[in-house]
Protein backbone atom coordinates (compact mmCIF):
# COMPACT_ATOMS: atom_id res chain seq x y z
CA UNK A 1 0.00 0.00 0.00
CA UNK A 2 1.79 3.04 -1.22
CA UNK A 3 1.31 6.34 0.43
CA UNK A 4 0.46 8.98 -2.12
CA UNK A 5 1.55 12.21 -0.50
CA UNK A 6 1.52 15.09 -2.93
CA UNK A 7 2.57 17.91 -0.66
CA UNK A 8 4.12 18.23 2.71
CA UNK A 9 1.56 17.66 5.41
CA UNK A 10 2.40 19.13 8.78
CA UNK A 11 3.18 15.74 10.20
CA UNK A 12 0.17 15.14 12.39
CA UNK A 13 -1.15 11.67 11.71
CA UNK A 14 -2.95 10.85 14.92
CA UNK A 15 -6.73 11.17 14.84
CA UNK A 16 -7.90 14.19 16.73
CA UNK A 17 -10.04 13.46 19.74
CA UNK A 18 -12.65 16.17 20.00
CA UNK A 19 -12.28 16.29 23.76
CA UNK A 20 -8.51 16.38 23.85
CA UNK A 21 -6.63 19.57 24.37
CA UNK A 22 -5.11 20.56 21.05
CA UNK A 23 -1.36 20.97 20.92
CA UNK A 24 -0.65 24.64 21.05
CA UNK A 25 1.92 24.22 18.31
CA UNK A 26 1.79 21.96 15.32
CA UNK A 27 4.62 19.68 14.35
CA UNK A 28 6.23 22.27 12.13
CA UNK A 29 6.56 24.51 15.16
CA UNK A 30 5.67 27.76 13.52
CA UNK A 31 1.87 27.73 13.46
CA UNK A 32 0.05 28.42 16.67
CA UNK A 33 -3.43 26.98 17.17
CA UNK A 34 -5.86 29.52 18.56
CA UNK A 35 -8.96 27.39 18.60
CA UNK A 36 -10.14 24.00 17.43
CA UNK A 37 -13.43 22.21 16.84
CA UNK A 38 -13.98 18.70 15.52
CA UNK A 39 -17.30 17.79 13.90
CA UNK A 40 -18.19 14.15 13.39
CA UNK A 41 -19.64 13.46 9.96
CA UNK A 42 -22.10 10.61 9.61
CA UNK A 43 -24.98 11.90 7.56
CA UNK A 44 -26.06 14.82 5.44
CA UNK A 45 -27.26 17.00 8.30
CA UNK A 46 -23.72 16.90 9.68
CA UNK A 47 -22.58 18.59 6.47
CA UNK A 48 -24.69 21.62 7.26
CA UNK A 49 -23.54 21.62 10.88
CA UNK A 50 -19.88 21.47 9.90
CA UNK A 51 -20.10 24.34 7.45
CA UNK A 52 -22.11 26.53 9.78
CA UNK A 53 -19.61 25.99 12.57
CA UNK A 54 -16.84 26.72 10.13
CA UNK A 55 -18.48 29.95 9.11
CA UNK A 56 -18.85 31.13 12.69
CA UNK A 57 -15.27 30.18 13.55
CA UNK A 58 -13.81 31.91 10.51
CA UNK A 59 -15.97 34.97 11.13
CA UNK A 60 -14.21 35.45 14.46
CA UNK A 61 -11.01 36.08 12.51
CA UNK A 62 -12.66 38.81 10.53
CA UNK A 63 -12.85 37.20 7.12
CA UNK A 64 -15.02 39.08 4.63
CA UNK A 65 -18.53 37.91 3.83
CA UNK A 66 -17.53 36.45 0.49
CA UNK A 67 -14.54 34.66 2.03
CA UNK A 68 -16.80 33.12 4.64
CA UNK A 69 -19.03 31.78 1.89
CA UNK A 70 -15.98 30.30 0.15
CA UNK A 71 -14.85 28.60 3.33
CA UNK A 72 -18.31 27.29 4.20
CA UNK A 73 -18.75 25.93 0.69
CA UNK A 74 -15.35 24.22 0.77
CA UNK A 75 -16.30 22.58 4.06
CA UNK A 76 -19.59 21.47 2.54
CA UNK A 77 -17.85 19.79 -0.39
CA UNK A 78 -15.27 18.04 1.76
CA UNK A 79 -17.86 16.87 4.27
CA UNK A 80 -20.06 15.56 1.51
CA UNK A 81 -17.18 13.52 0.12
CA UNK A 82 -16.91 11.85 3.50
CA UNK A 83 -20.62 11.01 3.54
CA UNK A 84 -20.67 9.77 -0.02
CA UNK A 85 -17.50 7.72 -0.10
CA UNK A 86 -16.38 6.93 3.43
CA UNK A 87 -19.76 6.88 5.14
CA UNK A 88 -18.21 8.51 8.18
CA UNK A 89 -15.35 10.67 9.27
CA UNK A 90 -14.70 14.06 10.78
CA UNK A 91 -14.06 17.66 9.93
CA UNK A 92 -11.50 19.43 12.09
CA UNK A 93 -11.65 23.19 12.10
CA UNK A 94 -8.74 25.18 13.46
CA UNK A 95 -7.91 28.83 13.81
CA UNK A 96 -4.24 29.46 13.27
CA UNK A 97 -1.70 32.12 13.89
CA UNK A 98 1.42 32.11 11.76
CA UNK A 99 3.55 35.06 12.68
CA UNK A 100 1.51 38.12 11.81
CA UNK A 101 -1.05 36.17 9.80
CA UNK A 102 -4.21 34.50 10.97
CA UNK A 103 -6.13 31.84 9.14
CA UNK A 104 -8.49 28.93 9.27
CA UNK A 105 -7.72 25.29 8.58
CA UNK A 106 -10.26 22.74 7.42
CA UNK A 107 -9.21 19.12 7.68
CA UNK A 108 -11.48 16.37 6.39
CA UNK A 109 -10.42 13.00 7.68
CA UNK A 110 -11.90 9.57 7.08
CA UNK A 111 -11.05 5.88 7.14
CA UNK A 112 -12.78 5.19 3.87
CA UNK A 113 -11.62 3.48 0.73
CA UNK A 114 -9.03 6.09 -0.17
CA UNK A 115 -8.40 7.62 -3.58
CA UNK A 116 -6.61 5.36 -6.04
CA UNK A 117 -5.51 8.05 -8.47
CA UNK A 118 -4.97 11.32 -6.65
CA UNK A 119 -3.52 13.10 -9.65
CA UNK A 120 -6.59 12.36 -11.68
CA UNK A 121 -8.86 13.44 -8.85
CA UNK A 122 -7.10 16.80 -8.81
CA UNK A 123 -7.42 17.38 -12.52
CA UNK A 124 -10.23 19.18 -14.21
CA UNK A 125 -13.32 20.37 -12.45
CA UNK A 126 -16.90 19.39 -12.04
CA UNK A 127 -18.29 17.47 -14.92
CA UNK A 128 -21.80 18.13 -16.02
CA UNK A 129 -22.77 14.50 -15.88
CA UNK A 130 -24.50 13.00 -12.89
CA UNK A 131 -21.26 11.82 -11.40
CA UNK A 132 -19.71 14.97 -10.03
CA UNK A 133 -16.56 13.35 -8.80
CA UNK A 134 -14.92 14.58 -5.68
CA UNK A 135 -14.87 18.26 -6.52
CA UNK A 136 -11.33 18.53 -5.17
CA UNK A 137 -10.02 20.90 -7.87
CA UNK A 138 -12.83 23.26 -6.95
CA UNK A 139 -11.99 23.18 -3.25
CA UNK A 140 -8.37 23.77 -4.12
CA UNK A 141 -9.37 26.86 -6.11
CA UNK A 142 -11.36 28.26 -3.20
CA UNK A 143 -8.63 27.92 -0.59
CA UNK A 144 -5.08 29.27 -0.29
CA UNK A 145 -3.36 26.04 0.74
CA UNK A 146 -4.39 22.51 -0.11
CA UNK A 147 -2.89 19.15 0.82
CA UNK A 148 -4.15 15.65 0.35
CA UNK A 149 -2.96 12.39 1.81
CA UNK A 150 -4.79 9.26 0.77
CA UNK A 151 -4.03 5.55 1.08
CA UNK A 152 -6.17 2.99 -0.69
CA UNK A 153 -7.94 0.85 1.87
CA UNK A 154 -6.98 3.10 4.75
CA UNK A 155 -8.49 6.52 4.31
CA UNK A 156 -8.12 10.09 3.18
CA UNK A 157 -7.13 13.33 4.80
CA UNK A 158 -7.67 16.59 2.99
CA UNK A 159 -6.27 19.72 4.59
CA UNK A 160 -7.06 23.18 3.30
CA UNK A 161 -6.22 26.59 4.74
CA UNK A 162 -7.30 30.12 4.06
CA UNK A 163 -5.45 33.13 5.39
CA UNK A 164 -6.81 36.54 6.18
CA UNK A 165 -5.62 39.12 3.68
CA UNK B 1 34.61 75.88 29.70
CA UNK B 2 31.70 73.52 30.39
CA UNK B 3 29.38 75.61 28.31
CA UNK B 4 31.67 75.38 25.37
CA UNK B 5 32.05 71.64 25.73
CA UNK B 6 28.31 71.22 25.73
CA UNK B 7 28.05 73.31 22.65
CA UNK B 8 30.69 71.27 20.93
CA UNK B 9 28.69 68.13 21.58
CA UNK B 10 25.53 69.48 19.99
CA UNK B 11 27.31 70.18 16.77
CA UNK B 12 27.69 67.26 14.38
CA UNK B 13 27.67 64.15 16.49
CA UNK B 14 29.95 62.37 14.07
CA UNK B 15 32.55 64.90 14.96
CA UNK B 16 32.35 64.42 18.67
CA UNK B 17 36.04 64.66 18.70
CA UNK B 18 35.78 67.89 16.75
CA UNK B 19 38.31 70.42 17.74
CA UNK B 20 37.33 73.68 19.35
CA UNK B 21 38.63 75.60 16.36
CA UNK B 22 36.27 73.78 14.02
CA UNK B 23 33.31 74.62 16.17
CA UNK B 24 34.54 78.18 16.20
CA UNK B 25 34.89 78.16 12.43
CA UNK B 26 31.37 76.94 11.97
CA UNK B 27 30.15 79.70 14.24
CA UNK B 28 31.99 82.16 12.07
CA UNK B 29 30.58 80.83 8.87
CA UNK B 30 27.06 80.69 10.19
CA UNK B 31 27.39 84.29 11.27
CA UNK B 32 28.56 85.20 7.79
CA UNK B 33 25.68 83.37 6.19
CA UNK B 34 23.21 85.13 8.44
CA UNK B 35 24.70 88.52 7.80
CA UNK B 36 24.54 88.09 4.05
CA UNK B 37 21.25 86.36 4.10
CA UNK B 38 19.42 88.73 1.80
CA UNK B 39 21.85 88.81 -1.09
CA UNK B 40 22.77 85.13 -0.83
CA UNK B 41 19.13 84.17 -0.90
CA UNK B 42 18.47 86.36 -3.91
CA UNK B 43 21.47 84.92 -5.70
CA UNK B 44 20.21 81.46 -5.02
CA UNK B 45 16.71 82.19 -6.24
CA UNK B 46 18.19 83.69 -9.37
CA UNK B 47 20.25 80.59 -10.04
CA UNK B 48 17.22 78.39 -9.49
CA UNK B 49 15.36 80.24 -12.19
CA UNK B 50 18.40 80.19 -14.45
CA UNK B 51 18.67 76.44 -14.09
CA UNK B 52 14.98 76.23 -14.97
CA UNK B 53 14.10 74.46 -11.76
CA UNK B 54 10.80 74.69 -9.90
CA UNK B 55 9.07 75.75 -13.11
CA UNK B 56 5.78 74.67 -11.55
CA UNK B 57 6.05 77.56 -9.10
CA UNK B 58 5.84 81.32 -9.51
CA UNK B 59 8.78 83.62 -8.73
CA UNK B 60 7.10 84.77 -5.56
CA UNK B 61 6.51 81.22 -4.40
CA UNK B 62 10.10 80.27 -5.14
CA UNK B 63 11.32 83.20 -3.14
CA UNK B 64 9.09 82.36 -0.21
CA UNK B 65 10.22 78.74 -0.15
CA UNK B 66 13.81 79.76 -0.70
CA UNK B 67 13.64 81.89 2.38
CA UNK B 68 12.52 79.10 4.64
CA UNK B 69 14.89 76.57 3.09
CA UNK B 70 17.78 78.99 3.56
CA UNK B 71 16.94 79.63 7.17
CA UNK B 72 16.52 75.95 7.93
CA UNK B 73 19.76 75.20 6.14
CA UNK B 74 21.72 77.68 8.19
CA UNK B 75 19.96 76.52 11.33
CA UNK B 76 21.04 72.94 10.65
CA UNK B 77 24.59 74.11 10.08
CA UNK B 78 24.48 75.93 13.36
CA UNK B 79 22.85 73.39 15.62
CA UNK B 80 24.19 70.29 13.90
CA UNK B 81 20.95 68.51 14.61
CA UNK B 82 18.97 67.11 11.78
CA UNK B 83 15.60 66.21 13.26
CA UNK B 84 14.32 69.69 12.69
CA UNK B 85 15.66 69.63 9.16
CA UNK B 86 14.06 66.26 8.45
CA UNK B 87 10.74 67.51 9.71
CA UNK B 88 11.12 70.61 7.63
CA UNK B 89 12.04 68.57 4.55
CA UNK B 90 8.94 66.39 4.95
CA UNK B 91 6.81 69.45 5.45
CA UNK B 92 8.26 71.13 2.40
CA UNK B 93 7.74 67.99 0.35
CA UNK B 94 4.13 67.75 1.42
CA UNK B 95 3.64 71.25 0.08
CA UNK B 96 5.48 70.99 -3.18
CA UNK B 97 4.69 67.45 -4.30
CA UNK B 98 1.10 68.35 -5.18
CA UNK B 99 2.56 71.22 -7.21
CA UNK B 100 4.32 68.67 -9.37
CA UNK B 101 7.85 69.31 -8.15
CA UNK B 102 10.13 66.39 -8.89
CA UNK B 103 13.04 64.79 -7.12
CA UNK B 104 15.73 66.12 -9.44
CA UNK B 105 14.48 69.63 -8.82
CA UNK B 106 14.66 69.32 -5.07
CA UNK B 107 18.15 67.82 -5.20
CA UNK B 108 19.10 70.49 -7.71
CA UNK B 109 18.07 73.47 -5.62
CA UNK B 110 19.73 72.17 -2.48
CA UNK B 111 22.97 71.62 -4.36
CA UNK B 112 22.68 75.09 -5.84
CA UNK B 113 22.32 76.55 -2.37
CA UNK B 114 25.37 74.63 -1.26
CA UNK B 115 27.30 76.09 -4.21
CA UNK B 116 26.07 79.64 -3.65
CA UNK B 117 27.13 79.52 -0.02
CA UNK B 118 30.46 77.90 -0.85
CA UNK B 119 31.20 80.60 -3.42
CA UNK B 120 30.43 83.25 -0.91
CA UNK B 121 32.85 81.60 1.51
CA UNK B 122 35.55 81.61 -1.21
CA UNK B 123 34.93 85.28 -1.75
CA UNK B 124 35.16 86.09 1.94
CA UNK B 125 38.26 84.07 2.77
CA UNK B 126 40.10 84.33 -0.51
CA UNK B 127 42.95 86.16 1.07
CA UNK B 128 43.68 83.44 3.60
CA UNK B 129 43.91 80.18 1.76
CA UNK B 130 44.71 78.13 4.84
CA UNK B 131 41.72 79.53 6.71
CA UNK B 132 39.52 78.99 3.69
CA UNK B 133 40.53 75.34 3.65
CA UNK B 134 39.70 74.94 7.31
CA UNK B 135 36.37 76.65 6.81
CA UNK B 136 35.55 74.36 3.92
CA UNK B 137 36.59 71.35 5.98
CA UNK B 138 33.96 72.36 8.48
CA UNK B 139 31.38 73.34 5.92
CA UNK B 140 31.47 70.57 3.33
CA UNK B 141 30.50 67.53 5.42
CA UNK B 142 27.69 69.46 7.00
CA UNK B 143 26.45 70.80 3.68
CA UNK B 144 26.51 67.35 2.13
CA UNK B 145 24.62 65.88 4.99
CA UNK B 146 22.00 68.59 4.65
CA UNK B 147 21.61 67.93 0.94
CA UNK B 148 21.24 64.25 1.68
CA UNK B 149 18.66 64.81 4.41
CA UNK B 150 16.49 67.02 2.27
CA UNK B 151 16.66 64.77 -0.77
CA UNK B 152 15.92 61.61 1.16
CA UNK B 153 13.09 63.33 3.02
CA UNK B 154 11.57 64.36 -0.27
CA UNK B 155 11.85 60.92 -1.81
CA UNK B 156 10.33 59.26 1.23
CA UNK B 157 7.42 61.66 1.18
CA UNK B 158 6.89 61.00 -2.50
CA UNK B 159 6.86 57.27 -1.98
CA UNK B 160 4.35 57.67 0.83
CA UNK B 161 2.07 59.70 -1.40
CA UNK B 162 2.29 57.16 -4.20
CA UNK B 163 1.47 54.31 -1.81
CA UNK B 164 -1.52 56.22 -0.51
CA UNK B 165 -2.77 56.89 -3.98
CA UNK B 166 -2.44 53.26 -4.95
CA UNK B 167 -4.35 52.24 -1.87
CA UNK B 168 -7.06 54.78 -2.57
CA UNK B 169 -7.46 53.49 -6.08
CA UNK B 170 -7.73 50.00 -4.74
CA UNK B 171 -10.23 50.88 -2.13
CA UNK B 172 -12.33 53.20 -4.32
CA UNK B 173 -15.83 52.38 -3.37
CA UNK B 174 -17.44 51.39 -6.55
CA UNK B 175 -16.62 52.13 -10.14
CA UNK B 176 -19.91 50.51 -11.05
CA UNK B 177 -22.13 53.16 -12.59
CA UNK B 178 -25.83 53.10 -12.99
CA UNK B 179 -26.65 55.07 -16.11
CA UNK B 180 -30.19 53.99 -16.80
CA UNK B 181 -32.68 52.00 -14.91
CA UNK B 182 -31.74 48.32 -14.82
CA UNK B 183 -28.47 49.08 -16.64
CA UNK B 184 -25.03 49.12 -15.05
CA UNK B 185 -21.71 50.03 -16.58
CA UNK B 186 -18.40 48.83 -15.25
CA UNK B 187 -15.53 50.63 -17.00
CA UNK B 188 -12.24 48.91 -16.26
CA UNK B 189 -9.04 50.86 -16.76
CA UNK B 190 -5.45 49.82 -16.57
CA UNK B 191 -3.77 46.57 -15.78
CA UNK B 192 -5.80 44.51 -13.37
CA UNK B 193 -4.25 42.14 -10.88
CA UNK B 194 -6.19 39.10 -9.67
CA UNK B 195 -7.02 40.69 -6.34
CA UNK B 196 -8.45 43.81 -7.97
CA UNK B 197 -10.35 41.58 -10.39
CA UNK B 198 -11.97 39.77 -7.48
CA UNK B 199 -12.86 43.07 -5.85
CA UNK B 200 -14.44 44.35 -9.05
CA UNK B 201 -16.48 41.19 -9.44
CA UNK B 202 -17.77 41.41 -5.90
CA UNK B 203 -18.63 45.08 -6.30
CA UNK B 204 -20.39 44.39 -9.58
CA UNK B 205 -22.46 41.54 -8.19
CA UNK B 206 -23.50 43.62 -5.21
CA UNK B 207 -24.31 46.48 -7.55
CA UNK B 208 -26.53 44.22 -9.65
CA UNK B 209 -28.45 43.25 -6.59
CA UNK B 210 -28.76 46.76 -5.22
CA UNK B 211 -29.73 48.36 -8.50
CA UNK B 212 -31.77 45.40 -9.74
CA UNK B 213 -29.86 45.57 -12.96
CA UNK B 214 -30.80 43.37 -15.88
CA UNK B 215 -27.96 44.33 -18.18
CA UNK B 216 -24.34 45.06 -17.38
CA UNK B 217 -21.90 46.59 -19.83
CA UNK B 218 -18.30 45.79 -18.94
CA UNK B 219 -16.02 48.09 -20.88
CA UNK B 220 -12.43 46.95 -21.21
CA UNK B 221 -11.31 49.52 -23.78
CA UNK B 222 -8.90 50.86 -21.20
CA UNK B 223 -7.32 47.50 -20.42
CA UNK B 224 -4.16 47.08 -22.48
CA UNK B 225 -3.37 43.53 -21.55
CA UNK B 226 -4.88 40.69 -19.58
CA UNK B 227 -3.21 37.53 -18.43
CA UNK B 228 -4.93 34.17 -18.37
CA UNK B 229 -5.85 34.46 -14.69
CA UNK B 230 -7.60 37.77 -15.04
CA UNK B 231 -9.22 36.64 -18.27
CA UNK B 232 -10.57 33.72 -16.31
CA UNK B 233 -11.89 36.14 -13.69
CA UNK B 234 -13.67 38.00 -16.45
CA UNK B 235 -15.34 34.82 -17.63
CA UNK B 236 -16.32 33.96 -14.08
CA UNK B 237 -17.78 37.43 -13.67
CA UNK B 238 -19.94 36.90 -16.73
CA UNK B 239 -21.11 33.55 -15.37
CA UNK B 240 -21.83 34.90 -11.91
CA UNK B 241 -23.77 37.80 -13.39
CA UNK B 242 -26.00 35.37 -15.20
CA UNK B 243 -26.74 33.60 -11.93
CA UNK B 244 -28.15 36.89 -10.72
CA UNK B 245 -30.44 36.99 -13.72
CA UNK B 246 -28.55 39.70 -15.63
CA UNK B 247 -26.87 39.75 -19.03
CA UNK B 248 -23.35 40.96 -19.69
CA UNK B 249 -22.19 42.86 -22.74
CA UNK B 250 -18.44 43.22 -23.11
CA UNK B 251 -17.21 46.25 -25.01
CA UNK B 252 -13.76 47.35 -26.09
CA UNK B 253 -12.40 43.86 -26.48
CA UNK B 254 -9.02 44.23 -28.13
CA UNK B 255 -7.74 41.55 -30.54
CA UNK B 256 -5.01 40.69 -28.04
CA UNK B 257 -7.39 40.09 -25.20
CA UNK B 258 -9.74 38.22 -27.50
CA UNK B 259 -6.79 35.95 -28.26
CA UNK B 260 -6.12 35.44 -24.55
CA UNK B 261 -9.73 34.46 -24.02
CA UNK B 262 -9.63 31.98 -26.86
CA UNK B 263 -6.43 30.53 -25.45
CA UNK B 264 -8.06 29.78 -22.12
CA UNK B 265 -10.88 28.03 -23.91
CA UNK B 266 -13.58 30.67 -24.07
CA UNK B 267 -16.04 30.40 -26.92
CA UNK B 268 -16.21 34.03 -28.00
CA UNK B 269 -19.30 33.23 -30.01
CA UNK B 270 -21.11 32.65 -26.76
CA UNK B 271 -20.03 35.97 -25.31
CA UNK B 272 -22.02 39.07 -26.01
CA UNK B 273 -19.42 41.52 -27.31
CA UNK B 274 -19.79 44.88 -28.97
CA UNK B 275 -17.05 47.07 -30.40
CA UNK B 276 -17.28 50.16 -28.26
CA UNK B 277 -18.97 51.42 -25.13
CA UNK B 278 -21.52 53.50 -27.01
CA UNK B 279 -22.53 50.54 -29.08
CA UNK B 280 -22.71 48.44 -25.97
CA UNK B 281 -25.08 50.85 -24.28
CA UNK B 282 -27.28 50.89 -27.35
CA UNK B 283 -27.36 47.12 -27.42
CA UNK B 284 -28.21 47.10 -23.72
CA UNK B 285 -31.09 49.47 -24.26
CA UNK B 286 -32.32 47.33 -27.07
CA UNK B 287 -32.25 44.31 -24.77
CA UNK B 288 -34.04 46.18 -22.04
CA UNK B 289 -36.75 47.39 -24.37
CA UNK B 290 -37.10 44.05 -26.01
CA UNK B 291 -40.24 42.72 -24.45
CA UNK B 292 -40.98 39.37 -26.01
CA UNK B 293 -37.88 37.30 -25.35
CA UNK B 294 -36.73 37.32 -21.72
CA UNK B 295 -33.04 37.92 -21.08
CA UNK B 296 -32.51 34.74 -19.15
CA UNK B 297 -33.82 32.89 -22.16
CA UNK B 298 -30.89 34.20 -24.19
CA UNK B 299 -28.48 33.11 -21.52
CA UNK B 300 -30.05 29.68 -21.48
CA UNK B 301 -29.56 29.38 -25.22
CA UNK B 302 -25.89 30.06 -24.89
CA UNK B 303 -25.25 27.28 -22.43
CA UNK C 1 -37.26 20.49 7.17
CA UNK C 2 -40.00 20.98 4.65
CA UNK C 3 -39.91 23.90 2.30
CA UNK C 4 -43.24 25.75 2.05
CA UNK C 5 -44.64 25.68 -1.49
CA UNK C 6 -47.23 28.31 -2.33
CA UNK C 7 -49.52 28.41 -5.27
CA UNK C 8 -49.69 31.77 -7.02
CA UNK C 9 -52.07 31.52 -9.94
CA UNK C 10 -50.56 29.15 -12.47
CA UNK C 11 -47.22 29.12 -10.68
CA UNK C 12 -45.71 27.47 -7.65
CA UNK C 13 -43.32 29.35 -5.43
CA UNK C 14 -40.97 27.44 -3.18
CA UNK C 15 -39.33 29.74 -0.65
CA UNK C 16 -36.33 28.20 1.04
CA UNK C 17 -36.12 29.60 4.54
CA UNK C 18 -32.83 28.24 5.80
CA UNK C 19 -30.03 25.82 5.06
CA UNK C 20 -31.29 22.56 3.65
CA UNK C 21 -29.74 19.16 4.13
CA UNK C 22 -29.34 16.86 1.16
CA UNK C 23 -32.44 14.93 2.20
CA UNK C 24 -34.44 18.17 2.42
CA UNK C 25 -33.39 19.11 -1.09
CA UNK C 26 -34.46 15.76 -2.48
CA UNK C 27 -37.77 16.07 -0.65
CA UNK C 28 -38.27 19.52 -2.18
CA UNK C 29 -37.56 18.16 -5.63
CA UNK C 30 -40.07 15.37 -5.25
CA UNK C 31 -42.71 17.66 -3.76
CA UNK C 32 -42.41 20.16 -6.59
CA UNK C 33 -42.60 17.53 -9.29
CA UNK C 34 -45.64 15.97 -7.68
CA UNK C 35 -47.48 19.27 -7.19
CA UNK C 36 -46.75 20.56 -10.69
CA UNK C 37 -48.27 17.38 -12.04
CA UNK C 38 -51.26 17.41 -9.74
CA UNK C 39 -52.06 21.13 -9.99
CA UNK C 40 -51.02 21.46 -13.64
CA UNK C 41 -48.88 24.46 -12.81
CA UNK C 42 -47.16 26.19 -15.69
CA UNK C 43 -44.09 27.34 -13.81
CA UNK C 44 -42.05 27.01 -10.64
CA UNK C 45 -40.01 29.61 -8.82
CA UNK C 46 -37.44 28.41 -6.34
CA UNK C 47 -36.35 31.26 -4.11
CA UNK C 48 -32.87 30.60 -2.69
CA UNK C 49 -32.37 34.03 -1.12
CA UNK C 50 -31.88 32.47 2.30
CA UNK C 51 -29.25 29.97 1.19
CA UNK C 52 -25.81 31.08 2.32
CA UNK C 53 -24.13 28.17 0.57
CA UNK C 54 -24.89 26.52 -2.75
CA UNK C 55 -22.65 23.54 -3.18
CA UNK C 56 -22.44 20.85 -5.83
CA UNK C 57 -25.34 18.87 -4.45
CA UNK C 58 -27.68 21.85 -4.21
CA UNK C 59 -26.74 22.85 -7.73
CA UNK C 60 -27.31 19.38 -9.07
CA UNK C 61 -30.68 19.14 -7.37
CA UNK C 62 -31.82 22.47 -8.78
CA UNK C 63 -30.88 21.24 -12.23
CA UNK C 64 -32.76 18.02 -11.59
CA UNK C 65 -35.81 20.01 -10.55
CA UNK C 66 -35.61 22.11 -13.71
CA UNK C 67 -35.33 19.17 -16.06
CA UNK C 68 -37.90 17.00 -14.33
CA UNK C 69 -40.42 19.84 -14.32
CA UNK C 70 -39.73 20.49 -17.99
CA UNK C 71 -40.87 16.95 -18.60
CA UNK C 72 -44.19 18.12 -17.24
CA UNK C 73 -44.16 21.00 -19.72
CA UNK C 74 -43.54 23.62 -17.10
CA UNK C 75 -40.64 25.99 -16.60
CA UNK C 76 -38.52 26.58 -13.51
CA UNK C 77 -36.62 29.70 -12.56
CA UNK C 78 -34.19 30.03 -9.67
CA UNK C 79 -34.26 33.42 -7.99
CA UNK C 80 -32.35 35.15 -5.23
CA UNK C 81 -28.86 33.73 -5.59
CA UNK C 82 -26.74 35.94 -3.33
CA UNK C 83 -23.72 37.78 -4.77
CA UNK C 84 -21.27 35.93 -2.49
CA UNK C 85 -22.88 32.62 -3.35
CA UNK C 86 -22.77 33.33 -7.10
CA UNK C 87 -19.11 34.29 -6.78
CA UNK C 88 -18.28 31.05 -4.97
CA UNK C 89 -20.29 28.94 -7.38
CA UNK C 90 -18.45 30.13 -10.45
CA UNK C 91 -15.11 29.58 -8.77
CA UNK C 92 -16.13 26.04 -8.01
CA UNK C 93 -17.26 25.68 -11.60
CA UNK C 94 -20.96 25.34 -10.77
CA UNK C 95 -22.69 27.29 -13.48
CA UNK C 96 -26.26 26.02 -13.33
CA UNK C 97 -26.17 25.49 -17.05
CA UNK C 98 -29.53 25.17 -18.68
CA UNK C 99 -31.31 26.54 -15.62
CA UNK C 100 -33.01 29.92 -15.92
CA UNK C 101 -32.18 32.41 -13.22
CA UNK C 102 -33.59 35.76 -12.20
CA UNK C 103 -32.74 38.35 -9.61
CA UNK C 104 -35.72 38.00 -7.31
CA UNK C 105 -39.33 36.89 -6.99
CA UNK C 106 -40.65 39.81 -9.03
CA UNK C 107 -38.25 39.12 -11.88
CA UNK C 108 -38.96 35.43 -11.62
CA UNK C 109 -42.67 35.92 -12.09
CA UNK C 110 -42.01 38.34 -14.96
CA UNK C 111 -39.83 35.70 -16.59
CA UNK C 112 -42.42 32.98 -16.26
CA UNK C 113 -45.26 35.11 -17.58
CA UNK C 114 -43.23 36.19 -20.58
CA UNK C 115 -42.48 32.61 -21.34
CA UNK C 116 -46.12 31.85 -20.86
CA UNK C 117 -47.33 34.61 -23.19
CA UNK C 118 -44.89 33.54 -25.80
CA UNK C 119 -46.13 30.01 -25.66
CA UNK C 120 -49.72 31.15 -25.85
CA UNK C 121 -49.24 33.52 -28.78
CA UNK C 122 -47.47 31.15 -31.09
CA UNK C 123 -48.70 27.82 -32.20
CA UNK C 124 -45.29 26.73 -33.43
CA UNK C 125 -42.14 26.66 -31.32
CA UNK C 126 -40.35 29.99 -31.29
CA UNK C 127 -37.50 30.20 -33.75
CA UNK C 128 -34.59 31.98 -32.18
Amino acid sequence: MRTRKLLLVDGECDPVDAHAQPDRFTANGRDRVLEEIAVQIHCDTDIVAARQKGRVLAASLGFSSSELTLIATAISELARNIVLYAKQGEIVLRLYERGEQRGVMVRARDNGPGIPDIRRALQGGFSTSRSLGLGLPGVRRLMDEFEIDSRVGQGTTVTARKWRR
Amino acid sequence: MEHEVREARTTFGTMHQMSQPTAELLRQLVAHLRQNRTQLREEWARRITEAKLLTAMTKEEIFAEATSVYDNYVEALETGTFEALQAYARNLSERIIPRGVETHEVVGIVLLLRDVLARSLFAKYQNDFALLNRILDAYEPAANRIANTVAVGFVQERERVIREQQEAIRVLSTPVLQVRERLLILPIIGVIDPQRARQLTEQLLRGIRTNRAKVVVIDITGVPVMDANVANNLVQTVEATRLLGATVIITGLSPEIAQTLVTIGVDLGKMNTVGDLQGGIEEAERLLGYKVVPLTDNAELRT
Amino acid sequence: MEVPILKQGPYLIASIQSALSDADLVQLRDALVEQVGRLRSRGVIVDVTALDVMDSFATRTLRDITFMIRLRVAETVIVGIQPDVAFTMVQLGLKLEGVPTALDLEEGIAFLSKKDNGANKEATPRGR
